[in-house]
Formats: C-alpha cells, sequence, structure tokens
C-alpha cells in the first residue's frame, strides 16, 4: 500500500480531469476510450505521486502520463480492428477547386501575419482545435498521431493498417484542410 | 515544372518522408517562382509547430 496522500494531491488531479478529457478526446476520437485512458492516468498519477515531488507543473506531468496511454490504446485498438474501410480517396481531389485545370491556385495563399503570435493564446488553440474535430475522423486522428505524437509514417501506417502511399495523402488532406479552416476562422482578413 | 497543386502535395510530404532528390530540385525551383506555394510552406510548418504545442502549458491559464 502507498503512503497516504496529502488531501491537497487528489482535489488538484481531479479538477484537470475535463481538461484530460478534452485532450484525450481529440486524439481517440471515442468517448469511452478517451475515459478509460484519462482514468488510467489519473490512477497512475494517484500512484506515483512521489514521481511527481519536483515537477515544475502538475498538468504537463499528467499530460505527459496520458500522452503515453493514448498512444498504447491507439496500438491497442489497431490491434483490435486491423484496416477494413479504407477509403483511399485518391489524390485529395477534394481540394481541385482551389487551382486551376493546369493547376495553379485559382487565389494564390496569402502569408499569415505574425502566426507565432496565436501559439499562446487560449482562443487560438480553441480554432484549432475545433479545425481538427471537422477533419473525417481517422484523417484528424492520423495528423495528431504524426504532427502532435511526433509518430514516423510507418507507425501511424502500421497503426492505422493503411499503406505508406495513403497516410500522405491523409497527412496531405489534413494539412490542406486545417490550413483553410485556420485561413477562414482565425487568420482571415475580411 | 511542378504545378502548384503537386507543389503542395510534395511539400505535403516532404513533411513526412525524406525527398528524393530530383523531387527536391523541382520543389525549389517552383518555391522559388511562387509566393502561394512559399506561403503553404510556411503555414504547414506552423500547424506543426501549433499542434505539438497543443497540450504546453504556456497555452491556457497563463498566471495574470
Amino acid at each position: 500500500m502507498p503512503p497516504p496522500k496529502p488531501a491537497a494531491f487528489r482535489p488538484q488531479i481531479e479538477s484537470l480531469r475535463p481538461y484530460l478529457l478534452r485532450y484525450a478526446a481529440l486524439q481517440l476520437r471515442d468517448a469511452a476510450a478517451a475515459e478509460d485512458a484519462v482514468q488510467e492516468t489519473l490512477l497512475a498519477a494517484l500512484a506515483g505521486e512521489s514521481n511527481f515531488a519536483g515537477r515544475s507543473n502538475i498538468r504537463t506531468w499528467l499530460t505527459a502520463i496520458l500522452k503515453h496511454k493514448i498512444v498504447d490504446t491507439i496500438r491497442r485498438q489497431s490491434r483490435e480492428q486491423p484496416a477494413s474501410e479504407i477509403d483511399a480517396r485518391s489524390e485529395a481531389a477534394e481540394f481541385d477547386a482551389l487551382f486551376d485545370r493546369r493547376g495553379h491556385w485559382e487565389e494564390p495563399p496569402d502569408a499569415w501575419e505574425q502566426p507565432e503570435g496565436a501559439l499562446g493564446q487560449k482562443q487560438f488553440l480553441a480554432a484549432l482545435e475545433a479545425c481538427l474535430r471537422a477533419l473525417p475522423e481517422r484523417t484528424a486522428r492520423a495528423f495528431m498521431m504524426r504532427e502532435h505524437l511526433g509518430l514516423e509514417t510507418s507507425e501511424i501506417c502500421k497503426e492505422l493498417g493503411i499503406t505508406a502511399t495513403h497516410s500522405w495523402v491523409m497527412l496531405h488532406r489534413a494539412r490542406m484542410s486545417l490550413r483553410q479552416c485556420l485561413e477562414i476562422n482565425w487568420f482571415g482578413k475580411a | 515544372m511542378l504545378s502548384c497543386k503537386e507543389t503542395t502535395r510534395l511539400l505535403s510530404q516532404g513533411e513526412d518522408r525524406k525527398l528524393a532528390f530530383g523531387e527536391w530540385l523541382a520543389l525549389r525551383a517552383h518555391l522559388a517562382i511562387c509566393d502561394g506555394c512559399r506561403n503553404v510552406k510556411a503555414q504547414f510548418a506552423f500547424l506543426r509547430l501549433a499542434t505539438k504545442g497543443l497540450s504546453r502549458d504556456d497555452n491556457e491559464e497563463k498566471p495574470a
């Protein structure tokens, strides 16, 4: 049995549950799986309180644990339900409207003004999350695995049961959609 | 010469795999003359940075 916890630790951890759920839901897209991952994280945190001592920030620490749980969950899920519905719609055809017949921009994209300034802003983060949620589920997951969790495409392919070519199409689609979405909802100049 | 459409695809793939030398050269040549695609390149890089930082602590609840 671990020693009893000081009263402050548990409520502090519990208060972060909504944040952790939001974070997990963005990457797992299955409310039950997100709940499980967060629950496991909170339990692990309570059991490992001594490991926390001296860390800078409790949320950073919890998020790091949760990130591992999410990767575990993704790996487990991909074993349980291997590649079935692969919508290999080729070459991101939905972006055709952006280009003319020769493949040149109908309207060349403008540079975003001082995008770094958006990074620390809560509203920007909310806009980015909303844009991620608007993506098709598997596309969003592939993108989060690549850009947030930092997995290699070979790992993503294995976990989603897709080919390398398909993963590049999905990631391209995600990037094009997100840049369009952010342009409209954040960087857009009226 | 690459089209802009092909260029966005290679820009994206360049984030995920090592491009072949020929692809890299073609990309460079196109970017040298195309503002729109250069902007997209910067935007893809920004997306990566922003997504990586989704859970960073300074994103929320900054102490006043």
